[in-house]
């Protein structure tokens, strides 16, 4: 517990480790989707393609966009990119960094779900078993009455009749599953690779310092808007107060101004009464609250506090024969 | 357990966030339900379209109008649309925020089940067997010398296992259909996540000032409504216990009337026992098991009204200015109520102008 406690205080320290982490959730759930998605081959030579070749594309498409949606930095980088100039200067470079982060963070799970249907096999098989030149393995089952293409069409679906007692389709999918794990294979070694480069190289092309800069001024803006947006929160709060109090106190049908007593005259009896006095900010009587409740219904006060925000306070002194003061209270 | 816990915590920190967690917490159950549910296909020509059709879009109508009716915003938003003007315009553009972000929020578990649905293809199954043209998967002469009606019902019974005999037709054609079921399923995703992008990715795009405008004062109504209803509470509590507080006394002068007993003076001890002392106020005279059982009778056969005297309030207070000990209460009359005269006394200083005026 406190492990994971202190794993989700991490991610949640940075903005940019954030995103990294949504990155690698969204990366697990790409794996999921495709270990719980039921793959159903046609098994029918005009259809199959079409549907391998559909399952490999639209759902790295649907990730791919999920992933944009789901950083926070899109909101950042498109406001910052559409807002006018005003008081403060544009900077390009700034925009630039967050949209090169935001692909290449939305990029990794469409290319997780690539690599795992291709290490795995199913759609390679579906799409490419009619391509494969029958001569190659024996056992080809020819008393079906069924065309050379149907045959091989039927291949991916293992439950078919046509291929009971014969070791013909395990064959033909064993060739084809090795295609796809080698092209599976090899677009991850060029990934790593052009990673690998893209780390070493990128010294020598770019301006440390000006780089820094960029990565200070993206996390600044990210971190501007959530405190902005956490300040309206905690301004809405102290509005809704005071507009609730200021609407209770207007109530009030006599304008009687409670002076704070000196001490030595005080004991803890008038404290309490004076206490409760207070909350009930002048409405005391059942028509009163009636009349308070339908009122803010009927007729719900304006949105400006300045009355309340910007009272005068009383300031009693207390003074001796000489002008001294005694005593003072606000 | 406690697991749950800081899961709770986490999410009742924020409004936003427990309506995400009630969100996605629907999507859960929409998933759940689906595989718990048992499906099973009429088999018959005139029924297998609706009962596969129906059972993709009712359980998602259900599941929408169920997000409607467990999120809490509903009623601000019918608050806000129904409340008079008064002194505060309405503002369409926040009705329609706040519609919007409930209705996204509610369309969530109905897109799962739909999904699902779709991905797992019996509905489309159930649904399109009657469609189907047998001769496409291979050379079967199953149907030859059939009536059109008995041809429907052959392949009406298609998707129930038990009642059609040839397996390797069976199988193709479900392999087909649930291909096309997936590849809707497929499509479906992707316009909803399309449109999903479009709505949040391109809006800042435009009108991004308003949009801050309306996301701050949806929130305010929210908060504005939560702070009146503590307020409220809070003013009802202190109403209660001056009310209850005012009774005691009033029974208890009655009681000291009644029995002649001597009350201990309030104040008139000066030793430091601050303790003792609170006690026997608490007490405020009434000690006798009678007088408390008369004190609780009276509470239930005659309540005191729900007005609170002032002026025995001010008439303490002015005694207290002057230096008066504290003595019986003045001006009462066992709980009646004066009409309290409108009257302004005080000495009020403006701290900035350093002037007085009396009012």
């Amino acid at each position: 517990m406190d492990r994971l406690k202190l794993v989700l205080q991490y991610f949640q320290s940075n903005s940019e480790s954030i995103s990294n982490g949504i990155c690698i959730i969204l990366a697990l759930v790409s794996v999921k989707l495709y270990t719980s998605f039921d793959f159903n081959c046609p098994c029918l030579p005009q259809y199959n393609k079409l549907y391998s070749l559909g399952v490999m594309i639209v759902p790295p498409i649907i990730l791919f966009f999920l992933g944009v949606l789901v950083n926070r930095h899109t909101g950042v980088m498109m406001e910052e990119w559409m807002r006018p100039v005003g008081n403060r200067s544009k900077n390009p470079a700034v925009v630039k960094y967050l949209f090169s982060a935001m692909i290449q963070r939305a990029l990794l799970a469409p290319m997780v779900w690539i690599l795992v249907t291709l290490l795995d096999g199913k759609i390679f098989i579906c799409a490419f078993s009619v391509s494969v030149d029958p001569a190659l393995f024996s056992g080809l089952p020819n008393n079906t009455g069924l065309d050379v293409i149907k045959i091989m069409a039927k291949v991916p679906c293992k439950e078919d009749i046509i291929f009971r007692n014969s070791s013909f389709r395990k064959a033909v999918s064993r060739y084809v599953r090795c295609y796809s794990q080698a092209v599976g294979w090899s677009i991850l070694l060029f990934l790593i690779v052009l990673g690998a480069m893209g780390r070493l190289i990128k010294p020598y092309f770019d301006d440390h310092a000006t780089s820094l800069q960029t990565r200070y001024w993206s996390n600044y803006l990210d971190v501007e808007q959530k405190l902005f947006e956490e300040t309206c929160v905690l301004h809405a709060r102290d509005f809704a107060r005071k507009c609730v109090v200021q609407f209770f106190e207007d109530m009030r049908e006599d304008a009687v101004l409670r002076l704070p007593q000196p001490l030595f005259l005080r004991n803890s009896r008038e404290e309490w009464d004076d206490k409760e006095e207070e909350r009930l900010h002048g409405v005391s009587k059942q028509e009163q609250v009636d009349q308070l409740l339908n009122k803010w219904y009927h007729s719900k006060p304006e949105l400006d506090v300045t009355r309340m925000a910007h009272r005068p306070r009383t300031c009693v002194t207390w003074e001796d024969r000489e002008g001294r003061t005694l005593y003072s209270d606000v | 357990m406690d697991k749950f816990r800081m899961m709770f915590q986490f999410l009742q920190a924020n409004q936003e966030s427990f309506m995400n967690g009630i969100c996605g917490i629907m999507a859960l159950a929409s998933a759940q339900m689906y595989s718990v549910f048992e499906f099973s296909c009429p088999c018959m020509p005139e029924y297998n379209y609706i009962y596969g059709i129906g059972l993709l879009i009712i359980p998602p109508i259900w599941f929408f109008l169920l997000g409607f009716v467990l999120n809490n915003n509903v009623s601000v938003l019918a608050e806000e649309w129904k409340r008079p003007i008064g002194k505060r315009h309405k503002d369409p553009t926040i009705l329609r925020y706040m519609f919007s972000s409930i209705a996204q929020r509610s369309l969530i578990a109905p897109a799962v089940w739909v999904s699902v649905s779709l991905m797992d293809g019996k509905s489309f199954f159930c649904a399109f067997s009657i469609n189907l043209d047998i001769e496409k998967f291979g050379n079967y002469s199953v149907m030859n010398g059939l009536t059109e009606t008995d041809k429907l019902k052959l392949l009406a019974r298609i998707p129930c296992e038990k009642l059609f005999e040839h397996q390797e037709i069976r199988d193709a054609a479900s392999r087909y259909i649930k291909c096309i079921s997936q590849a809707c399923g497929w499509m479906f995703l992707l316009m909803i996540t399309l449109t999903a992008f479009l709505i949040r990715a391109i809006r800042p795009c435009f009108s991004q000032a308003a949009f801050l405008k309306t996301k701050y004062w949806s929130h305010y109504i929210d908060v504005e409504r939560k702070m009146f209803d503590e307020a409220c509470k809070d003013h009802a509590k202190s109403f209660a216990k001056v009310c209850i507080h005012q009774y005691f006394e009033n029974i208890s002068g009655e009681m000291q009337t009644l029995h002649h007993h001597r009350t201990t003076g309030k104040d008139d001890s000066d030793d430091g026992e601050d303790d003792k002392r609170s006690d026997e106020e608490k007490l405020m005279g009434i000690r006798a098991q009678d007088d408390m059982n008369k004190v609780l009778w009276n509470w239930h056969t005659c309540k005191p009204p729900l007005a609170l005297r002032k002026e025995q309030m001010e008439g303490e207070n002015n005694g207290k200015l002057n230096g008066n000990a504290k003595g019986a209460a003045n001006g009462l009359v066992n709980g009646h109520t004066h009409e309290v005269a409108k009257k302004e006394w005080a000495v009020y200083y403006n701290w900035r102008t350093e002037g007085a005026r009396e009012g």
